[in-house]
């Protein structure tokens, strides 16, 4: 029986029980998570992955069993991505996207960030002007639902009514909760639609950008403006940095896309997407924020300098958190 | 015929990853249909999850009445948000880097470079997504049902469909099936089975028959990819195939079988001609099929 055996079949009879063992890791790992793996299992991990990695290549070049070569390729890297992939905790990887990983995706796009500004500002500067000109272009920029009765026929006393009333805190987290989700889809589309080359997320900016000119205007015009700021920028800080945000983001990709520069535009874009990612996340989160700060923050304080305070309270603490210098992140 | 065919599509998947330590891993790209199939399980299982949900959500409204009405709808609409965006996030964000979907068809979501699969290109691929496939559904649907009126709607909406349908057929336009989601964030979807380990055929032959040896121009006969055929014949032990394949090796090597059963015949053949590709492979001959005569 022993000399009938081949050399591979020998091969493949010591080794197997290492192959099965890791196999056994793997799935453990796979079906529940790293954390359900002992610390023994963590130390046998690699270096079972190593022998079974030196198998596969001493099988390709002496074994012809079809099904051993397809196994050990299979488990050979189903083991790499677990090895080589990333095995740290959620909470972590929590911790790196906060202190690191956010406020440097942010930073590194203020070119972008600006241009969205600015193109904002343009989009409410036109508005304005148009308005002003002719008040029937109000209802090319503003949706007449979102208006609600705040539009250039109403009169002052009836702004003003619709910049304090107060509904109690019924209803406010459905509002606060609608708000957010509304105004995340639209950041993320705006992020989205940077890959076609930038240009629809202009157009998003500029949208947005007008209605808000559209609104200044009506109010201003009434002489209301200063009452208006507070209810606008109580949240407004955050969200329209949020937006501003997302259009960068989305330019980012768009810029990759249409001038990759020295690099293959495959490389140029999954770099850009990198950075812009981070800041993604970061936008979804500050659109929760600002929904909580509109859905009940605006509706409960209703004096004009408290809500100014909160305006420039959180536009300070952003405008820290993304661009005050901070010491060299360490290598990882 | 087929079976080359395919071997070739498969070649054509094929991409190389070199570990670290310097092995290749011969990693296989996910073809279209397999990862329509993963999209299609993963919406169903979707839309299943939102229609239960509902229904739920208004078995509990209708049961604790309209008090805690504003609560639940909270709860449904942050659940509905959750469900559109955070699903995919969610199940690539685990070990197994891919959702139930792609589970059922054995793909998997991997870094480009190799490296690990950072949580921003998860995130960056699953948001492109609203673009791929959100955003043109709803742009079917809902501009036909909005009785749009006069030419120009038309042509915007027409406009609109062909603007969107150079990102959804983007995958079918490159080698490495990537679409948007995966150009940005530097992603790739590969396929990663959980394969069995198959018995080794040659361990059938278990008794050394002396009426059964080969002489080595008998072994000559055959090369490497006959061998793997071969081989795939005594794992399916289909009965009138193994016996066809037994009367032709038996033809083509001019062996006297006498009483010996196909089966029989075919494993010792197995295994012998085996011994004698995998000796000349150790002194670095590989020898591809019959055909092959170095």
């Amino acid at each position: 029986m022993s000399e009938l055996q081949l050399k591979s079949q020998r091969f493949r009879r010591e080794r197997e029980e290492d192959w099965r063992r890791l196999e056994k890791l793997v799935d453990k790992a796979e079906k529940r998570s790293a954390g359900a793996l002992s610390d023994a299992d963590i130390l046998a991990m690699p270096v079972l992955y190593r022998s079974t990695l030196s198998a596969l290549s001493v099988a390709r070049a002496t074994s012809l069993d079809q099904a051993l070569i397809e196994y050990l390729e299979s488990l050979a890297a189903r083991a790499y991505f677990f090895v080589y992939g990333s095995r740290s905790t959620p909470l972590e990887r929590l911790t790196a996207f906060f202190a690191h990983d956010w406020p440097l995706g942010v930073r590194s796009m203020w070119r972008e960030t600006l241009i969205a500004l600015a193109v904002t500002l343009l989009g409410a500067g036109v508005a304005w002007g148009l308005i002003a000109s002719d008040p029937d272009w109000f209802y090319g920029f503003v949706n007449p639902g979102l208006a609600g009765e705040r539009d250039p026929t109403a009169s002052a006393a009836a702004l003003r009514a619709t910049l304090y009333h107060q509904e109690g805190s019924e209803g406010l987290s459905f509002f606060a909760t609608m708000l957010f989700t509304h105004n995340a889809s639209v950041a993320l589309t705006a992020f989205a639609l940077g890959f076609a080359l930038g240009v629809p997320t202009i157009i998003i900016l500029l949208m947005n950008g007008a209605m808000l000119g559209a609104m200044l205007h009506v109010f201003f015009s009434k002489g209301v403006g200063f009452e208006f700021g507070g209810w606008l920028l109580i949240h407004g800080v955050t969200e329209l940095f949020a937006i501003v945000l997302a259009g960068a983001a989305g330019l980012r990709i768009g810029w990759a896309v249409a001038f990759p520069g020295d690099r293959s535009r495959l490389v140029s874009v999954s770099d850009a997407g990198r950075g812009a990612g981070a800041a993604m996340m970061g936008v979804v989160i500050m659109l929760m924020l600002a929904g909580l700060l509109e859905g009940f923050g605006r509706q409960l304080i209703s004096s004009d300098l408290l809500r100014y305070a909160i305006a420039a309270g959180t536009a300070v603490i952003w405008g820290a958190y993304f661009y005050a210098p901070r010491p060299a992140r360490m290598a990882r | 015929m087929t079976a080359a065919e395919l071997s070739a599509e498969a070649r054509k998947r094929r991409r190389s990853l070199i570990t670290p330590e310097g092995i290749d891993l011969r990693l296989e790209i996910a073809s279209v249909g397999q990862r329509l199939g993963a999209l299609t399980i993963d919406l169903l299982i979707i839309i299943g999850v939102i229609i239960g949900f509902t229904v739920f959500s208004m078995v509990v409204l209708g049961a604790m009445g309209r008090t805690s009405g504003e609560m639940v709808a909270v709860i449904w609409l942050l659940g509905l948000f959750l469900l559109r965006n955070g699903y995919f996030l969610a199940f690539e964000m685990s070990a197994r880097a891919a959702t139930p979907g792609k589970r059922a068809m054995g793909l998997r979501v991997a870094a480009r470079d190799g490296g690990r699969l950072r949580f921003e290109a998860i995130f960056t691929r699953n948001v492109l997504r609203e673009l791929e496939l959100f955003l043109p559904l709803s742009a079917m649907l809902a501009i036909p049902l909005s009785g749009g009126g006069g030419d120009v709607d038309g042509w915007i909406y027409v406009l609109g469909l062909v603007w969107c349908a150079v990102f959804v057929f983007l995958p079918l336009f490159n080698a490495d099936k990537l679409r948007a989601g995966d150009l940005v964030a530097g992603t790739w979807v590969l396929r990663a089975p959980r394969q069995k380990l198959l018995r080794d055929m040659a361990d059938d032959n278990a008794a050394h028959q002396p009426n059964l040896v080969f002489t080595p121009a008998q072994l000559d006969a055959y090369g490497i990819k006959e061998l793997q055929v071969l081989e795939q014949v005594l794992r399916t032990r289909d009965k009138p195939t193994v016996r066809a394949v037994a009367d032709r090796i038996a033809a083509k090597i001019d062996f006297a079988r006498g009483d010996v059963t196909d089966l029989e015949f075919l494993r010792a053949y197995y295994h012998a001609i085996r011994g004698r590709l995998e000796s000349r492979l150790l002194m670095g001959r590989r020898r591809k099929d019959k055909f092959d005569l170095s």
